[in-house]
């Protein structure tokens, strides 16, 4: 399809501005300028349309096709949530209000959105307070290890790393090392839980603390994971919990009081919050009862009268993580999003997602290599190993868009070769996993009896496979007319 | 109907499945957890009906005021959104989607991307552009990163003209990382030519200027950027993209890196997010760009088509190494902004820059004729500027609010002793008539 850009045609114009010109007296110098303007597309309105609305129909999504896609929760996105966000009063206020004097009265329906939505998810975890600032799942963790660093430090304690498995998403280490530790990739045993032993063996006296996903990558809940938070404690580490899982056991675990000092939740996931394409997310940060004076400024605080206000006299604070308060609009879908779960929509979502979870995984247990020998949480992990010689889990994948399903989770956790990770969510009925399975399975067969058909996937799609080697050789990242 | 809103098996699906996985209930599903683990003790009320919610929830949002006439800007503008923007963007095909893993099932997602890139890179007047980063302030700090690891120096200089806010979190970020950091005051309202000359010593790595600075002051830095190069230091420039629409660029100015803020891109104020941080920068110096980047190839059949590239810089693959952290970018927004300025187009954009710029132009002779105000400093601004009150501006403000005027900015906030000056933003939003009233009222109060 044409770029918007090579639809330009000369003297075109789509949004028309008010003529309500103004004359100023005095002009900005000419060499403060620039000489040309930049080459905007010059198309109608309706042409705009039209080609965005074209470009949408190229994608997948919750909305058209099942996405199974492991360690992203892509549940369906409730529409009431989206009209809640959009009410004006919400999306017209502007940041800085609150900070003005006597501004704070101008945004106490902003504010209060916020301080409810902290007090739910500490609630839900089982954690003294939470920050709505972090703007992604991965923000959160580098806020966390920021706070980490904070406490440490506060405590003269001398910490030069963090203990992260192998099996954890590539962001926790990344986070890690932004935040100025070292990192001690821990590998996984063959249940796929970090190795105990090897772990005791890195944990010392210089551990700032430790990042687990619970459940884990692979869906499954670290049985031994009290004897790691006391062994961590034991050497004033700090337990970093990855919720990006939290989906599998929301109103059943608190992980605040299995001992877990920081949390972090993705709201684009769990909370049912849009994925956008790869974003906006958010990802709020939980904390235990002595990280509380580390959190970033500013806090949301309720006063005696009643009303709400912004607090930023923390002394110990990490500071400004974020311009504002979150991605506020966001964090608003989330809130309605709980509100119309309420406590038994909680538990009942989660048990809903492993049921259909646990439901994939024993239908295509006969088929595939199961990573687990047992039951599974959210999601439910395969080696594409048992497919026909010759054929990938990359194979299955293109096959699967061709039937009309967006692929699972490929390649991840790096611990699984040749890994499929399989995340249904709640919201899919029963057929549909049916179908599902019918067709994983039918794949399966055809990867031993015609293994070329599914080289040459996808078919059906706009494009097929693309040259990603030829992309990273070529570096063609603008348009050149 | 089920108690559980969204999900979709019935009780009898339910019993069927929980049958074929050998459970009997759905706690069973749970008992690889020790019992002790889980709990029902939940503080958390009864679910609401989509009815009640949104009842709860309009009653809330009606106890803020959003019917000020705002003048309040410091970096978040309240700038026209063509409606079209909201109708595109709130298509399920593009908000329900992941991020484009499987290019394939993609290409709108990555097309428009690659389309963004393409707009960045020509407003900015760079190379290239990645695909979206968080905010503004965080891009900064990203550019900052990347600069210091291209030069593999460890020391920065920060113009304090950038946004005080961006610094704070600047502060916050380098804390634990072993980063010297060091802020050069303003002379004159811009950034302050031999302060910097005598600090750019050869172990500076990246440089850190914004313009139109926070006051609104707009500069041409070539010659400081040409002192940053001649120690092989790297500058990172935060710009504000509407003023790009008219005013001269940073690749102009010879900039490695730019950053900003892309909320004025048809993003709304929305209380502080989620907005949109932007990057650009030189072809050569790609490789160390945090974030994703889309680029164009082909099919085996010889079909345009875009990819996520570049990708061995990334967390997924270079763990701890990694060019950055982040995964989840912006990318609904970045779509929002290549709408828009598709929508406004290149006369249409350049319009919007233009009349921001006249209708401060028009507030500056109007406010600074006031008895007892002064500019704070006297040189060119996009659209903004500071004025010295013969008052503390908090009050100045306060007062306003009152009136059903947020009028601005006060400094103070983040400058010391300047409790008296106040920032006044424009955008094609505010008439002639607003300004005027505003005029009126701030004399009143004085
Ligand atoms: C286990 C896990 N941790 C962290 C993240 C990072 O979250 P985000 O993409 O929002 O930064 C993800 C998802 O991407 C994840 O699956």
């Amino acid at each position: 399809m044409k770029l918007i850009f090579e639809k330009s045609s000369p003297g075109r114009g789509g949004v028309r501005i008010p003529e309500d010109r103004i004359s100023p007296e005095e002009m900005v110098p000419s060499e403060l300028l620039r000489g040309e303007l930049a080459e905007l597309p010059e198309v109608s309105e309706s042409e705009v349309v039209r080609h965005y609305t074209k470009l949408s129909r190229l994608n997948f999504s919750v909305d058209t096709h099942f996405y199974p896609l492991g360690s992203c929760t892509m549940k369906h996105n409730p529409r009431a949530c989206e009209k809640a966000a959009a009410m004006p009063e919400l999306c017209e206020t502007h940041p800085l209000w609150p900070q003005l004097r006597h501004g704070g009265l101008l945004t106490q329906g902003s504010l209060q959105i916020l301080y409810n939505t902290e007090r739910l998810l500490s609630e839900i975890t089982g954690l003294a307070e939470f920050t709505l600032q972090p703007l992604a799942g991965s923000h959160g963790e580098l806020t966390a290890v920021m706070m980490m660093a904070a406490y440490h430090r506060d405590r003269g304690n001398h910490k030069t790393h963090i203990i992260i498995p192998d099996s954890a998403h590539g962001t926790n280490p990344a986070s890690a090392a932004l935040g100025g530790y070292d990192v001690v990739t821990v590998p996984s045993d063959a249940s796929g839980d970090m190795d105990i032993d090897l772990f005791k063996a890195a944990l010392n006296d210089e551990t700032a603390g430790v990042m687990l996903t619970l459940p884990s990558t692979l869906g499954v809940f670290n049985p031994r994971v009290k004897e790691i938070i006391d062994a961590v404690h034991a050497v004033d580490g700090l337990m970093y919990y990855d919720g990006a899982n939290f989906n599998a056991i929301m109103g059943r675990i608190k992980p605040g009081e299995l001992g877990f000092d920081l949390c972090h939740l993705n709201l684009h996931k769990s909370f049912s919050t849009p994925h956008g394409g790869g974003g906006p997310g958010t990802g709020p940060v939980g904390v235990c009862e002595k990280l509380r004076p580390y959190l970033p400024i500013s806090r949301v605080a309720k006063t005696k009268d009643g009303t709400y206000t912004l607090d930023y006299d923390q002394p110990k604070s990490i500071g400004y993580i974020a311009p504002f308060y979150g991605n506020f609009s966001i964090l608003v879908r989330a809130y309605a999003y709980l509100l119309m779960l309420g406590r038994e929509g909680l538990r009942g979502t989660s048990d809903r997602a492993v049921l259909n979870a646990n439901y994939v995984q024993e239908k295509l247990r006969p088929h595939f290599a199961a990573v687990t020998p047992g039951r599974c949480l959210h999601e439910c992990v395969f080696s594409g190993k048992s497919l026909g010689e010759g054929v990938h889990t990359l194979d299955l994948a293109k096959a699967l868009l061709d039937r009309g399903y967006h692929a699972p989770t490929i390649y991840f956790p790096l611990n699984v070769p040749e890994a499929i990770m399989i995340e249904p969510t709640e919201t899919e009925t029963k057929e549909t996993l049916d179908a599902f399975c019918a067709d994983m399975i039918e794949i399966a067969e055809l990867s031993k009896t015609d293994p070329d058909a599914l080289h040459n996937a996808p078919v059906t799609t706009p494009v097929g496979r693309l040259d990603e080697v030829a992309a990273a050789k070529n570096m063609d990242l603008v348009y050149m007319d | 109907m089920s108690h559980t809103p969204f999900a979709c098996t019935s009780p009898s699906d339910e019993k069927a499945m929980l049958d074929a996985v050998n459970a009997k209930s759905f706690d069973d599903l749970f008992d690889l957890i020790p019992a002790d683990f889980q709990t029902d003790s939940f503080n958390v009320p009864d679910g609401l009906s989509e009815m009640e919610m949104m009842q709860h929830i309009r009653k809330i949002a009606r106890k803020n005021s959003s019917d000020l006439t705002n003048f309040c800007g410091a970096g978040f503008y309240d700038h026209f959104i063509p409606a079209a923007v909201d109708s595109l963007t709130s298509r399920g095909e593009f908000f329900t989607a992941y991020t484009p893993y499987q290019p394939e099932a993609a290409q709108g997602t990555l097309q428009a991307a690659y389309e963004y890139q393409t707009a960045i890179a020509r407003l900015t007047d760079m190379e290239v552009s990645n695909a979206s980063l968080y905010d503004g302030g965080t891009a900064l700090f990203e550019g900052m990163m990347m600069a210091l690891r291209i030069t593999k120096r460890n020391r920065v200089l920060v113009d304090t003209g950038v946004s005080p806010i961006y610094r704070t979190m600047l502060r916050s970020y380098t804390r634990n990382l072993k980063i010297e950091y060091q802020e050069i005051p303003l002379s004159g309202g811009v950034a302050d030519r031999a302060a910097f000359k005598a600090a750019l010593t050869t172990d500076v790595g990246a440089v850190l200027i914004q313009n139109p600075n926070f006051f609104g002051c707009i500069d041409d830095l070539t010659d400081l950027i040409e002192d940053i190069h001649a120690v092989k230091a790297i500058s990172v420039l935060s710009a504000y993209p509407v003023s790009l629409g008219l005013i001269k660029t940073p690749g102009a100015m010879g900039a490695d890196i730019v950053t900003g803020e892309g909320q004025s891109l048809g993003l709304p104020l929305s209380f502080g997010g989620p907005y949109l941080g932007f990057m650009a920068t030189r072809k050569k110096l790609v490789r160390n760009m945090p974030g994703r980047i889309v680029g164009a190839t082909t099919d085996d059949q010889g079909r345009r088509g875009y990819v996520l590239t570049l990708q061995a810089r990334e967390q997924h693959i270079r763990r701890e190494k990694a060019a950055s952290n982040i995964c989840t970018n912006m990318q609904l927004c970045a779509l929002r902004s290549i709408v828009y300025l598709s929508l406004m187009g290149k006369h249409g954009f350049a319009d919007v820059a233009r009349q921001c710029m006249d209708r401060a132009g028009y507030a500056w002779t109007r406010l600074k004729a006031i008895p007892g105000v002064e500019p704070l400093f006297d040189r060119p601004f996009f659209n903004e500027f500071a004025l010295k009150l013969p008052k503390d501006a908090s009050e100045v403000v306060s007062d306003l609010i009152e009136e059903g005027i947020a009028a601005g900015f006060p400094a103070g906030r983040y400058y010391e002793g300047m409790e008296n000056v106040l920032l006044f933003a424009f955008t094609e939003k505010r008439t002639k008539k607003e300004i005027d009233i505003l005029a009126a009222k701030l004399e009143a109060v004085l």
